[in-house]
Order: structure tokens, then sequence, then C-alpha cells
């Protein structure tokens, strides 16, 4: 078995590390196997095995030489080599026969991994009957291959082969993930991560796995069930593979791999006593974070008379310490060392479920996270993270002088992984994927929908059906709600085009817009909602923040970051002031929010949608005037409106009849009547989520003649009349509209009936919006600058006529103001306000023509 | 098997009977329960069970049958406990086989070790709710409850709260408002305008606990660490807080919901002991630091304080007075009976109600009307975001600064189970906590005044309030107020985010002109007598009420709240024609708005005359009231001219 050859080997491989070639067979300490040793170990009372020296090995003997070298000597030479006390033995021959050491393996330190290792304490709680291995005992020495762990399925020999035939051979070109940035998907993906680890140096493999599950159902299944000896199986093997590779290789300590993504529970809530010791992956929110706790892993004690010094490892959270020295026999003379005790960073950190997660009406549950050593500090409060870990369950301990126990546990989870699920915000990445999982029934159910011909009318008919009516609204809003496709052109220098529509309501108090932006609000995942009068410019993008525990400066994010991906519901947003409306100028076209504040300088995405709700300014709406003058917004904001809808209260005999019937309805129909009429909100949500994540149409060739059409005609519309009645930002509007009506449609492909609708649409809301009341005509320059045609046009006759007033007058070089006025007034057919000649004196003087100080008039 | 009386006191004797039984399948669980249940279907068995509600922890016995009437505040995560579990003994060796469910404490003899590793071991779940007495409940249905207890009268207990232990109780939280506030003096203040509010209740004297508290709080300060806030929602409230255990479907229930339990009442001193001892001891252990002092505390206070409830039975009310069969729903005979009955005798009640209502309101019949609608409402059913049924009413013209809506208050609390009022002061407004929010550290649900139970009275007075600046709380506390009014929910404060939790709260403003908050309907008081002394005018109003009368009264507003609705085809084209008519004639003034509150006010009138369908008649009557109404409100306008 051992040699004492090892420990000259172990040696030469510390210090001349890959110089010296692998004594072939050193059977004993493919380091590989110690750390396997190591896991065992911690995994509580082991039986003294026929090969396991007893629990105070560290004390030179004939038994540690047996199995590797002398402690101090250990100690001295590779000191993070800690922990070799335990035989273990874990491996089996086969696996020693076959676990080929190599010169890199055994040259890089273990790190002992208390991530698994914790379970020591967990043993007791044994919680199945024949619960999971105690201890491993090859059953039959000469059978080798056929040892398994005890109690479990799991053979080391079989389950490291078919890892590294995983490593080596997955391929699944279709997965693509956001860490796959520079991968090839068609070549091995985890000997690629390897490759990686070699170049970064940062030794730890993630391995999905719901990949493993695709390549090998039976292996996934024991690393499910039997984390706590499988992982360090797949650690050894992805050893040995990495070694074998790259033997030059010199890393911080050996390869750790870390499982994600187990698809065993999802939900907190789901958590139940069959899970324990199990590998799980949960989604939730990090709420609060212990400070590092050294844990002790190994104390040093030194007796006081004789300087003799002996090691004891931690077992269930307790230290024996030694009551009599072996060396001179003292009692009580042996003193704990501190400094050259052994010690693990621990976290404590606890989580609770995601919002979302939570049934109504309940409150949240958190679960408690153990994180070791360089996982500690990986999350902060606030943060969403997905935690792959094993589940644990602790008695409350026993106490020595109360016979009876609480009858209750304590449950933990030892964090194998984190995952944070909202860091990918800050990629630019486009992709929403939301991490959610539609079952396959879920997504025929979708698709099944999304073939009906009236699917858009139906999802429109569904949003908010208690409000009445407004259809154009609801489709807008609908559209709203899909958004369109996102377009990079950072390259030729535009950035990002925007995808999110934003919608104005404005109208008469009453007309439920509150109403549609509250349901929107909670229809959507990440909705937010705020009140114009209620928010500050702060409240809305960011602020600094000094956490009161850590002293430390915190950017806490406002309403618009918050709805990133989502839509951004602002009530009564003409009572918005204006510093706070400025923001949005940024955000509703480049998508972005920049801060500097507290020295802290930074763009944050708000990739948001705006559903914005404005009343008149006149409490009513009134028709005799555009809607500029209605809702007092500056055109450059309105501007950013793809559509602005006017909610008027329609006077009209079928209308009140119809919107009677309704209410009246609504007051005795019971609930479940209601319920069956509509598309339900749930499957609404879902279908907005999967058009969001799946369906990204593109323009095909007739659509786009059809928008250049589109976009001719509405420019046309206009120039007859030396009115523009379309911009550029019209276009992209339709465009956005289009992709989005697509969407809805689950098309992969813009066609003319999503322009035609989108056209549609935007008419329809333009009618509504962009009407000159005095001439009739739709003019989009209202809300351009913010001036009808019309009255621009007049503007500039007006100021004509006074300059030729003024040069009929002859070469005078001043005027009296009040005389230029009131003669402007007689020669003028219409009535001259003071404020139009104001206006028309001031062209003048733009023109260089005249100059205004006080009560005279200037020719230049 | 065991006798009658043993499943009261020795519940846990007849659990054990029953494993003994069946022991290895998990049978015996179910058999457990449906033996209780047919237990307490004997007839009035219900009533022997003595009620935490009444009775003081420490007159009850341990490990007897209690039932609990609770509403949840809050919701711990679920734990693993030990289901089954071996014994082996030390001396003998021989194993034995016992149960967890319905005990904190796993038991065993003296010479016995719990074998941790038994293969026999089963783990299960289950559910932790932290429960406190429904809040604001009305001190008349308090007695009633107590009154169903035949154990009571035999004992002294009843007695008992008056002396021992109230005050004591009151202390703790007197304490711990000082704690938990920076500024002790406008603490105390408040506390005192909440403890004379809290004397309505009828059986507290304030006085004697104002000048008692602080000298109690002197003696036991210094060797005791600070008091445990039992996290009422309501300040001033007393009465026992429970950790409930719930073992089955607790996914059933949820935050807020008033519930009825009957289960096993457990105070083992070993609970707390079990604690300060695991303290001590555990500096090296690394699981004790999981949790942090503040939420040992809250997770597993003295169970002295509060006990725990390991519930056998447990049930969710629709209402909580006394005076009605629990539940309404079920097809029994004997309910069937009770509602028939009554409603055959509905319309002199009504009649008798209104007339006291409107004595109360200073003769003003019609705000009396509109106080009946307000106070048989209730929200049925929710239209995605839209809440139908509530009917918040905002009395204008109270008088200003009188005791007139103090004694207003006191009238419907004698009429409904649970009401609160709040007074609206800025003080009060920037200071108190309304919304409910999570404590991290201690990972608890604070509670705040607007977490309450379903079909709470909330009584908003704004006559108090003056002008003056409202901090960020006051104005997160105001909107929190428009958002119960309007949408009936409450956003609770996560911290890291918010959560919606919808509520049924009948809110009642009164104010001097229009209310700041919003309002269903708006109705201008007009008092038709000024009585010269109010108070003695109002205590005698309500002394002049029979008691069965006032019973009548109760029954009548809970009962009709629960009662069914629907409009026919022929009457809905009726509202259809004459909402169109009026459009026609004065479209600016009738708006869809009006439409709602017309079916609104058209709903409870129907309802509050017993019929559950709308007839032409009732539609032209809810007509005819709004029109009154808005007469009224137009007259006021034209009066003071500045309003709206």
């Amino acid at each position: 078995m051992s040699s004492p050859a090892s420990t000259p080997s172990r040696r030469r491989g510390k210090r001349g590390r890959g110089s010296n070639p692998s004594t072939p067979q050193d059977a004993r300490s493919p380091p590989s196997q110690k750390r396997r040793a190591d896991d065992s170990t911690s995994t509580g009372d082991l039986q003294p095995l026929p090969t396991s020296p007893p629990a105070d090995v560290q004390s030179p003997g004939a038994a540690d030489a047996l199995f590797s070298s002398p402690p101090q000597f250990r100690h001295s030479a590779i000191p993070l080599d800690f922990d070799i006390s335990s035989p273990l033995t874990y491996g089996t021959p086969s696996s020693r026969v076959e676990g080929t050491p190599r010169s890199g393996v055994r040259g890089t330190p273990v790190r002992q991994r208390p991530d698994l290792g914790s379970a020591r304490k967990a043993r007791q709680v044994d919680l199945h009957s024949d619960g999971l291995a105690e201890d491993i005992v090859a059953t039959d020495q000469s059978l080798g291959q056929k040892l398994v762990i005890w109690g479990t399925d799991v053979n080391v020999a079989s389950c490291k082969e078919k890892f590294q035939r995983f490593l080596q051979r997955f391929i699944d070109p279709l997965d693509k993930e956001d860490e796959d940035i520079g991968l090839d998907l068609n070549e091995p993906r985890y000997m690629q991560r390897l490759q990686e680890i070699n170049m970064v140096g940062e030794p730890f493999l993630n391995v999905n796995c719901d990949h493993l599950r695709s390549f090998d159902e039976n292996l996934y299944r024991q690393l499910i069930c039997y984390p706590q000896e499988v992982i360090p199986t797949f650690d050894m093997a992805a050893n040995e593979i990495f070694f074998d590779r790259y033997p030059d290789s010199i890393l911080e300590h050996q390869i750790q791999v870390r499982p994600y993504n187990a698809l065993k529970t999802r939900n907190m809530r789901n958590l139940n006593p069959e899970d324990i010791d199990q590998l799980i992956t949960i989604s939730g929110m990090v709420i609060r974070s212990s400070q590092l706790i050294p844990e002790m892993q190994e104390a040093f004690f030194k007796c006081q008379v004789c300087s003799f010094t002996t090691r004891v490892e931690i077992d269930r959270g307790r230290i024996a310490e030694p009551s009599v020295c072996k060396n001179c026999n003292t009692t009580h003379s042996m003193a704990l060392i501190h400094n050259r005790s052994m010690f693990s960073d621990k976290q404590m950190i606890k989580l609770q479920e995601s919002p979302e997660d939570m049934p109504a009406g309940q409150t949240p549950h958190t679960v408690v996270l153990f994180a070791h050593n360089d996982l500690v500090d990986k999350v902060q409060p606030g943060d969403r993270v997905n935690v792959t870990g094993i589940y644990r369950a602790v008695p409350i301990r026993v106490n020595p002088r109360v016979s009876s126990v609480k009858s209750v546990y304590k449950t933990h989870i030892d964090v194998i992984h984190y995952r944070k699920t909202d860091s990918k915000r800050l990629h630019g990445v486009d992709e929403e994927t939301e991490q959610k999982m539609f079952t396959e029934e879920r997504v025929k159910i979708l698709k099944e929908l999304s073939k009906k011909a009236d699917i858009y009318e139906r999802l429109s008919l569904a949003l908010a059906p208690s409000i009445y009516e407004h259809e154009d609204i609801k489709k807008g809003i609908l559209l709203q709600l899909f958004g369109g496709s996102r377009k990079d052109f950072t390259n030729t220098g535009r950035g990002n085009f925007r995808a999110e529509i934003n919608i104005l309501l404005c109208g008469d108090p009453g007309t439920s817009k509150s109403q549609l932006l509250q349901y929107v609000y909670n229809l959507v995942p990440r909705g937010q909602y705020t009140s114009g009068k209620g928010s500050s410019a702060v409240g809305l993008t960011a602020y600094v923040m000094k956490d009161p525990e850590t002293r430390q400066l915190v950017l806490q994010t406002g309403a618009l970051v918050l709805s990133d991906n989502g839509i951004c519901c602002i009530d009564e947003f003409d009572k918005m002031n204006e510093s706070t409306r400025s923001v949005l100028h940024e955000v509703m076209e480049q998508q972005t929010l920049s801060i500097a504040k507290a020295g802290i300088i930074c763009q944050l995405n708000a990739r948001t949608s705006i559903l914005a709700a404005a009343n008149p300014i006149e409490s009513q709406w009134n028709p005799k005037k555009t809607t500029i003058e209605n809702i007092q917004l500056p055109h450059t904001l309105l501007s950013r409106f793809d559509l602005i809808f006017l909610m008027l209260d329609p006077r009209d005999e079928a209308y009140d009849r119809r919107l009677a019937r309704h209410l009246v309805s609504l007051y005795y129909q019971s609930e479940e009547k209601m319920e069956e009429e509509y598309v339900d909100m749930a499957i609404l949500r879902d279908y907005i989520a999967y058009a969001r994540c799946y369906v990204n149409p593109r323009i095909s060739e007739e659509a786009s003649q059809a928008l250049i059409e589109a976009y001719v005609d509405m420019r046309k519309i206009g120039s007859g009349r030396g009115m523009v009645s379309a911009y550029p930002r019209q276009l992209e509007s339709l465009i956005r509209l289009a992709e989005a009506h697509a969407k809805v449609r689950f098309s992969d492909k813009v066609e003319t009936i999503d322009v035609e609708e989108a056209k549609r649409l935007h008419r329809e809301a333009l009618k509504q919006s962009a009407t000159d009341p005095r001439t009739g005509i739709v003019d989009i320059s209202i809300l351009t600058t913010g001036m009808s045609a019309t009255a621009r046009k007049r503007k500039e006759e007006l100021a004509q006529a006074l300059r030729k007033l003024i040069q009929s007058k002859g070469k005078t070089p001043s005027l009296k103001y009040q005389q230029l006025f009131d003669d402007l007034r007689a020669q003028s057919d219409t009535a001259v306000t003071k404020e139009m000649f104001e206006e028309a004196l001031r062209a003048l003087a733009d023109d260089d023509f005249l100059t205004v100080t006080g009560k005279t008039v200037r020719l230049l | 098997m065991p006798c009658v009386g043993d499943w009261l006191n020795n519940p846990l004797s007849i659990v054990r009977g029953f494993f003994a039984q069946n022991a290895p399948n998990s049978d015996w669980e179910k058999k457990v329960t449906e033996y209780f249940k047919e237990k307490l279907k004997e007839n009035n068995a219900t009533n022997w069970v003595p009620s935490l509600n009444d009775i003081p922890v420490h007159y009850l016995k341990p490990n007897s049958l209690v039932k609990f009437r609770c509403m949840i505040q809050d919701m711990f995560d679920p734990e693993l406990y030990m289901g089954v579990y071996e014994t082996v003994d030390s001396n003998t060796s021989a194993r034995v086989l016992h149960f967890g469910k319905y005990r904190d404490v796993a038991e065993c003899g003296p010479q016995q070790e719990i074998d941790l590793n038994s293969s026999q071991t089963v783990t299960l779940e289950r559910q932790t709710f932290y429960c406190v007495p429904v809040p604001g409940e009305s001190a008349w249905s308090v007695v009633l409850n107590h009154r169903f207890h035949a154990y009571i009268s035999a004992s002294q207990a009843r007695v008992s709260p008056s002396t021992s232990y109230t005050p004591s109780r009151h202390k703790r939280s007197y304490e711990e408002d000082e704690d938990m506030d920076l500024h002790p003096s406008k603490q105390k203040e408040q506390h005192m305008g909440n403890s004379s509010g809290g004397d309505i209740h009828g059986c507290v004297e304030p006085k004697r606990l104002e000048t008692e508290a602080p000298a109690g709080h002197h003696l036991i300060s210094p060797n005791c660490s600070p008091p445990l806030d039992l996290n009422f929602p309501l300040p001033g409230e007393k009465g026992p807080a429970c950790l409930v255990k719930v073992y089955e479907s607790w996914e059933s229930f949820k935050v807020n919901d008033v519930l009825e339990v009957y289960g096993i009442l457990s105070v083992d001193p070993v609970l707390s002991i079990v604690n300060s001892e695991e303290r001590d001891s555990s500096a090296l252990d690394p699981m004790e630091c999981m949790d942090t002092v503040e939420e040992q505390r809250v997770h597993s206070p003295p169970a002295s304080l509060v006990p725990r409830i390991h519930v056998i039975l447990a049930q969710k009310l629709q209402h909580i007075n006394p005076l009605l069969p629990a539940c309404l729903k079920e097809e029994e005979s004997k309910t069937c009976e009770f509602v028939s009955n009554f409603m055959s005798e509905l319309s002199p009640v009504r009649a008798e109600l209104l007339g006291f209502l409107t004595h109360a309101l200073l003769g003003d019949s019609l705000a009396a009307e509109y106080l009946i609608l307000h106070l048989i409402s209730t929200v049925y059913a929710r239209r995605d975001v839209l809440p139908l049924g509530k009917f918040a009413v905002n009395l204008s013209g109270c008088p200003r600064n009188s005791i007139f809506t103090e004694h207003v208050y006191r009238i419907i609390q004698q009429l409904v189970p649970a009401s609160h009022r709040l007074q609206m002061t800025v003080e009060s407004m920037n200071q108190s906590r309304f919304i409910p929010h999570k404590d991290y550290t201690a990972n608890r649900l604070v509670s705040g005044v607007l977490q309450l139970a379903s079909n709470t009275s909330l009584v908003v007075d704004e006559t108090q309030l003056e002008q003056g600046q409202l901090d960020t709380t006051g104005v997160r506390n105001v909107t929190a107020l428009g958002n119960l009014i309007t949408w009936q929910k409450v956003d609770y404060d996560f911290n890291y985010h918010r959560m919606e939790f919808p509520c049924n709260i009948n809110v009642l403003i009164t104010s001097e002109g229009r209310s700041l908050l919003p309002s269903d309907c708006q109705v201008h008081l007009q008092p038709q007598i000024m009585p010269p002394n109010m108070e003695e005018y109002m205590s005698s109003l309500l002394t002049a009420v029979l008691p069965s009368m006032l019973n009548k009264f109760r029954i009548y507003l809970s009962l009709l709240r629960l009662l069914d609705y629907s409009i026919s085809d022929e009457v809905t084209k009726a509202v259809e024609e004459d909402f169109v008519e009026m459009r026609k004639n004065d479209p600016e003034s009738i708006t869809a708005d009006d439409l709602h509150k017309t079916l609104l006010v058209a709903r409870f009138l129907s309802l509050s005359a017993g019929q559950t369908t709308l007839s032409r008649e009732r539609w032209l009557r809810a007509k005819q009231l709004e029109a009154l109404r808005k007469a009224r409100l137009r007259q006021q306008q034209s009066v003071n001219g500045n309003e709206l």
C-alpha cells in the first residue's frame, strides 16, 4: 500500500513541481485521494477501519508512517496540505491503481472542502434509517471494481470514469449560456473550461447539472442523492484530467468541482425532509450576511512541560482537549496555541424566498446558508442568487443536564455554488431569461393560443377586463408589454436602439387611467409604480447611501433602474417637477441612466418602458387646445412617447348603454364566472414572458417595403400643406410597434399585417393627440416642436407684417413701443394680443432688424 | 380507552394510545384528528374547551386541550422535527418508539437516551405561525365569547384578568415601547393617549395601570433582559400572543387570517432553559451563531409569555361575532333555521337600528342610512386590481374638537366585533407605524396599525388634525392609508421589496370638511339637534338600548355581510336605460364613477333589507339617496364657496 517513499516524493513534488516525474504507482498518496480522505473523515466518527490509524495519528508513530509523512514535517513543508491525518481508504484499491498520480496533481496542495465536510455534524442526524454513507467500507477487497460506498450505490471507480468521459466528451452546441463567451460550442465544453483554469488559475470547475443529466442520467442521480460522496470523486477525476493535460500548471490548490443548476428543488417552499443531505438548487434573495467566522479546523496543542505538540481535529464542532500529555504523561499540561491552529473561513447568510415565488398572502420563508472559504463575501444583502448546495438538518443539541431534547432540527444549506441572477443586468447582454421555466405543457398551451387568428384581440381583451372599452389603448399597452426587438448598432456608432415602447395616457380625471396603470404594474414581474407627485429625481434614479452597519457607500437604485426590462408606471406625470422629469429624457431614448454622486460615477441600464398618465392642466380636457397646451409638458419629452392616447369620456348613448351593462355585471357576477370569460391573468403573464424570451422577430422584405411606404405616406400628408407630419422618430416607433405585434403572434418575421396594425394604431394615437384643434388636421409638429404648423405660420406672418409696418414708416431710428403696437393692431384684420406682438418683435430682433430697450424700439 | 375528561385534560395520552396501536404506519395521525373532530362535535363540547383568549396562561393546565381565537400575524419558517424517534435505555438497552408530534420536547425517561441515528427515526415538517388575538376586538365580543364557557364561571379565572394578569402584561408593552423609541417622552404621551383609547374596551382601569406600571418596571429592570415585544398590530393591545404549530395544510392559511384553533397547550419551561443554556455553552459550536440574539428572542420566547399551541384542528373563521354560528356556509339545519328566523324579523331590526343611528348622528337620518350601508359593506370580489364592494364613507361636517367623533366610534364599537379608532394628528402620523415591515435582524414581521383582520372597522378621525409638517414616515403613512382605502391593500415593507397584502377593512372617516383621504362617498352631516351636553346625550343613548336589541343589531350587521347578491336581467336593462337617460340630461355631472357608486349603494340597500336581488324600487331608492347626498354636498359647497 503506501510507502515511506511517498514522503520524499511529496516534497520533491512540492519544491520542484513537475520537474520530477511521478513515482509511478506511488500508491500512497495522490493527494486527490487524500483529499477524498479528508472529506470522508469529516463525515464523522469513522469506525476504525483496518487501514485507518487512530484519531490522533498525528503523533509520530508507526501507523502514521504507513500513510503519510509525519505531520510536523509535512506541516512545515506543505502548510496548506493539512489534515492528512485521516487515512481513509476510501479510495478503493482499484481507484488507486487507476488514478495514476501525476506529479502535477501531487504537487498541488489540496484544499479542504468544508462545504461538503461540515457533514460531520450532520452525520449525527441520520434522518433516514440507512442514511447516507457513514463509513466507506471496502466490502471486498478482491472484488475491486465492484466496490460501492457504503449506503449508496456509488462505485468510486466507475463514477470517476464516467465523469471523466463527461468532461472529455460533452458537447451541446445548442445550449448557450451567458458565461459562454469565447467558448467554441462544438468542442467539448468542459475541456475548454479546464483550459481556462490553466490560463486563469482559478481552480474551480463549474459544472451544469443539466448537462450532466443529458449526458448520463444515472450519474446525475447519484450526484443529487449523494453529493458528499460523488463530488470528491468528481474532483479527483477533474484533477487527473487537468494535470494530465497541463502537468506544468501551477494552481493555488487542486481543482474543485462545483455543480450548479440541480433541478431537484427550485423553490424554497418545496424544501422538505426528503431533501436532506441532497444536492439542491434554490433561488432567493440574500437578506443578511454575517461577519466572517473563523472556524477552527484543527487545534494545535503544546505541552507546557515538555513542549510536546499535538494536533486535534474538530469533531462535531468541538475540540477534545487532550488531558494528558502523551510524551511526559503530565495531566492538564496541554495549552492551545491559537496561531498554529488551522482555521477556515465561514459565513452565515440568510436567504429569503424571491418575491415572485411567494404565494399571495403569505410571508416569505428564509433559509440559512453557510458559505466557506472563497465563497465567503461573494454575495451581499439584496442580491438575487441561485444557490446550489447540500441541505442539512442538525438536531438542536442535547443538553447534558437535561435529558430531554428539543425535537426540532435546525436546517441550513452548505453552499457549493452561487449564481447571481441579477448580475447579468450589468452586462448589457440581451438575455432576459429571467430563470423562468416553462413546462412543456405550458409552452404547448401558449403555442396553441398563439395560433388563434384573433389572438391579438383576445389578449387585448384580457388586459384589465374591468376597464371598459378603450380598446386601442389596451392594444397599445399590450404591444408595450411585448416590446420590440432589441437591435445593436454599436458598431456603426449609434449604440443600442431602443426596443421599449413608451406610452402616455392623458385625459379627463376619472377615466380609470390609474387603474390601468395599477393593472400593468401588477401584471409584469419587474413593474414599478410611482406617482409623479410623490417621486423625486432621486427616487426615480438612484442614490448613494451609507450603510449604517458597514459604513460602506451603497448605491440604492430607484424605480427606473429597478424596472429595468420591465415597465415603470408613472401616475400624475404632469405633477412631476421639472428636474425629476428631466432625468427621463435620457432614460426614454438612450435607455441608460448616468449617475455622478458622492464619488460614484456610473451608467446604469434602465431599459424600461414608460407608461405614464397625465391629467390636463385645467382638470378637464379642453378640446380647443392642443395636447401640449392641455398637459403642459415639454415637447422634447412628448416626442419620446411612441403612442400618446387621449382617454376622454365619450358622450354617446350607445357607449353609455354598454358601459352601464358592463358595470352592472361587475356588481353581481361571482368571481368564478368572471374568470371563465377571459384569458386568465397567469396565462397572459406567461404568454408575455415567453414571447419576450423566445420570440425575436426580424423585418421581412415586404414588411420593410410597407414600412417605407407608410413613412413616406406620413411625410406626404403634411408636405402638401407645408407641414411635416412625420419624423424619423415616428418611423422608429412604427418599427417597434410592428415588431411587438409580430411578437404577439409568436412570429419570427415581421410581416405586412404587423405593419398595417402598427400604422393603424399609430394613426389612431396621432389622431387623438396631434390634431391641431384650429384646423382639425393631424400635425406631428405639435408633438415635436410644441406648436402646430399653422400657429407657426401665423407667427411668421405677423412678424413680416410688423417689419413692413416699420419699413413703411421711413427712416426713423427709433419708435415708441406702445404706438407701434397700436398701429399694428389697427392695420391687422385679426386680433393681435400683446403676447403675439412681443413675439413678433422678438422674432425681428433675432433677425438683427431691431432691438427693444424699455419702451422704445430701435432700428439697426 | 381513555375516559371523557381525558381528551380535555390530557390529550397527549390519547395520542399516545393511538400511536401505540398503529405505531409504525402513519395512520395514527389521521385517527387522532378524527377522534378529536368527533369529540368536539358532541353537544357543546367546544364550550368545555378552555380558551386562551379569556384565561391567562398560568391558570391553564399544561398539555391540556385549549382553543384560541386569533389572527395570524407572522409566519415563521417551517421546522423539521422528529416525528418518530427511538430511545434507548442506558441500563437495559431496551428500545422504545415515541412520537414527536404535538410536542416541543422529545420526551425520554431519566435512564433513557435518544438514539439520533436510529433507523426508526422519521423526520417531519410543521409550520409555526405567530398569532395574536384579533386586533381591535370589541369588548362585547370578548365578553360574550367568554360567557360561553361553563368552565369560567366555575373557576376564579374570571376575577383574575383584572388583577394580577392584565397589569403585568400591560407593563411589558409599556416598557418596550420605551425601548423601541428614542423619544421616550413623546412615546409616553402617545401611550397615554392609547391607553385612554383602550379604556373603551371596558375592562382595564387605565389610571391604575399608569401608576403601577412604572413601579413594576423599576423593580424588574435591573436583573432582567429587556422585555419582549409581543408585536401586536394596535398599540395598547393586550392578551396572549401564541406560537401556533400547524401540522396540516398550512399552505391554505394566510397572514391576517382569523383562525380558531384547538390544540395542545405547551408551556414547558424547558423551552426557555434550553435556549439560555445553549447560548452559554456553545461558544465553539458554529451552529449556534446561526441566529442572532434578537432572532432567538423572537422565535423562541419564554413559554410563560408566549405559549405554544400544537394544533389538532384549525379552522378559518368568516367572522368573529359570537352571536352567530361559526360557519354559515355549511348547510346545517341549525344554521339555516337561525338565519331564516332572523330574516323574518329583519325589517323591524333595521328600523330600530336606523333610529338608533339617527339619534347617534344627532338626528341625521340620511347619514344614518349611509352608515348602515357602510357597516355591512365588504369586499366580495376583486376584478383584477379593482376591489368590489368596498364602501369607505367620509362623514364630513363633524363638529370640531368635540367628543362627538369619539362617541360615534364608541357606538360603532358596540355594534361590530372588531374596530379601531385612528386619531389623525400630525404627530401620530409622523410617529406611528402603519405599515408592517420586516425586521431582518430578528427575522420577523413587525406589525403596524394597518395589519388588521378582515371586516375590521377602522374609524379615522380627522377632526383632530392640525396644520403641520409631515415627515417621510408621515407621508408614507398617509399614502398607505390612501392605498388601503382605494385599493384595499397594504404594501408591507420587506426592505428590499414590497409585498402587497390584500385586505378588507371598512374605513369611516370623520372630518370637518372634505377629507384629505380618498373615500367612496362623502356624506355631509346635518345635525338636527344639538344636545347641550354631548357626553350625557351619547351615553344615555347606549344605556337606553336593550341589550337584547343591541345583540340583534350585532347579528344584523354581521349576517348581512355574508349574503349573496345578484341582479336580474330586467333590472340590468332598467339600470342601463336609466343611466343613458341621466347622461343625456346632464352629461357633465353623471360619470361612470357615479354609476359605480349608485350600484354600490343599491347593492347594500337591497342587502340591508334582506333582499338578495336588486329590485326596481331599491334602484330608485338608491338613486334618490345619492341625489339627496349630492344635493347636500352642493349646498355645502355653496355655503363655503371654497371647497372642492
